[in-house]
């Protein structure tokens, strides 16, 4: 079963959002694959060599032919391995508003989830904090257009949007600790997106690859150490 | 021919994104409505399509927005596959690929060219650097191609098309050669090729309003920074 998909080598980090979005993807495919871990803070000669435009994980290689960039991935995989559970919606429509949504992630809500803790001053924090805010009162309405009274943006089964946004949710929870227990997900203003958020995390193709809050919060403090030079305050 | 249904475009006349989806709609043959917007006074119709980012282009089917330029080009191809030309190769592979460069281009390529544009001193010479190793990167790419994509036009195509007609407008106000034959022969080739498609070169919004505009989003954004640093 394993030879007719092909050899499937996944170049990423455990740690990154983003690679875990082709990592639930091929889980979903039940497609085994070869995890090749990058080590923090090196890149790989495969890696250079795979992704040379971007130097980026994730990177797929299948039967050796890269593809890069963590949502063309996942189209890709949909594409390829077509008899299993679908990722993206059937109707253009629905592919185009799932499309839309996961560009939003990526362009404007999650660059403040990394800002937010990263900020050099309370104002900048607290805008961050607002923006991020806003964008999940933004997607708590896009979920009850979406989801149609199912339990995920994809319907019965988790799908592309599901992916798009629920690989973020590791971090949404560790930043929400650092910054010191603030609520971004909260019951009272995006009480579907914490019952959503729930249901994906334990659903079998996310379970085992989304990281744990405390590894994501042990983690941060390595990251956070490298990017700020060391100062006597 | 089955039934379109109302197909209305919101663009304004000299918008990049929105030309990508004049020419995928023409391409295809698909009738549509067009509306240019003043984005200094969006109308009720912007508001309501996109709210999320009241940017423009738009396209509405059947009273159905749909936003985000590659996003549309993605729809029309998937909407009206029966037409031809097909917008992104039928090969898994090749269609990661096409994907990836239009990516490529609105998050690498355009950005390096907004800063060459918008700025001036050590700025502007970075912005001019990068660019250049963009131009590199996408002329390695295309070598011994058509197109993007390969034989047909597609969307990385589309999303670079601003290298055409805006290019010539930026080196024209910067009095700086940014794509030349020399260092990019294939790109030279690709444009004129490009230029040559009937429906693509009646789009080009005429050229001394777009120099008009564009030398005052220079002087506005030099202006912006001097005010800035005081």
């Amino acid at each position: 079963m394993a030879s007719n998909n092909g050899d499937v080598k996944l170049i990423g980090a455990w740690a990154s959002p983003y690679v875990m979005r082709p990592r639930i993807a091929l889980n979903v495919k039940s497609v085994e694959y070869e995890f090749l871990q990058e080590q923090f803070g090196s890149k790989s000669e495969l890696l250079l060599k795979s992704n040379p435009v971007h130097k980026k994980i994730p990177v797929l290689l299948h039967n050796g032919k890269p593809i890069c960039e963590s949502s063309i991935i996942v189209e890709y995989i949909d594409e390829v391995w077509s008899s299993g559970p679908s990722i993206l919606p059937s109707d253009p429509y629905d592919r185009a508003v799932a499309r839309f949504w996961a560009a939003y992630l990526d362009e404007k809500w999650f660059p403040n989830v990394r800002a937010a803790p990263m900020a050099a001053t309370e104002e900048a924090k607290n805008a961050a904090v607002e923006q991020l805010k806003e964008g999940l009162a933004l997607l708590e309405g896009a979920y009850g257009e979406i989801s149609k009274g199912e339990d995920f943006f994809g319907g019965e089964k988790i799908g592309f949007l599901d992916i798009a946004f629920g690989s973020m949710l590791g971090w949404l929870r560790a930043v929400q600790v650092i910054l010191g227990g603030v609520k971004l997900l909260d019951e009272e203003k995006t009480p579907d997106l914490c019952k959503w958020a729930g249901k994906f995390s334990a659903d079998p193709a996310v379970k085992d690859v989304l990281p744990e809050t405390e590894k994501l919060l042990e983690f941060s403090k390595i990251l956070m150490a490298k990017m700020k030079p060391a100062s006597s305050s | 021919m089955a039934d379109q249904g109302e197909v209305k475009l919101l663009k304004t006349w000299s918008s990049l994104f929105g030309l990508r989806v004049v020419w995928a709609l023409k391409l295809k043959g698909i009738p549509y409505e067009s509306v240019d917007e003043d984005l200094t006074n969006k109308s009720d119709l912007l508001l309501q399509y996109n709210p999320v980012h009241t940017k423009v282009p738009v396209l509405i089917h059947n009273g159905k927005p749909i936003c985000e330029s590659l996003v549309i080009l993605e729809y029309i191809d998937e909407t009206w596959s029966q037409n031809p030309p097909s917008l992104l190769p039928q090969d898994p592979i090749q269609r990661a690929s096409a994907r990836f460069w239009a990516k490529f281009m609105d998050e690498k390529a355009l950005p390096s060219m907004w800063q060459a544009f918008t700025k001036k001193g050590r700025e502007q010479e970075e912005g001019l650097a990068s660019i250049a190793e963009k131009l590199k990167l996408l002329e390695a790419e295309l070598e011994g191609k058509k197109f993007f994509g390969g034989e047909e036009i597609g969307i990385p195509d589309f999303a670079l098309g601003w290298l055409v007609n805006l290019v010539p407008v930026f080196e024209e106000i910067l009095g700086l050669k940014i794509v030349d034959e020399e260092r990019h022969p294939s790109l030279s080739e690709w444009s004129r090729r490009i230029s040559d498609i009937r429906v693509i070169e009646e789009s080009w919004p005429p050229r001394d309003k777009l120099v008009t505009k564009w030398a005052a989003i220079r002087d506005h954004f030099l202006a912006t920074a001097r005010a800035s640093s005081g």
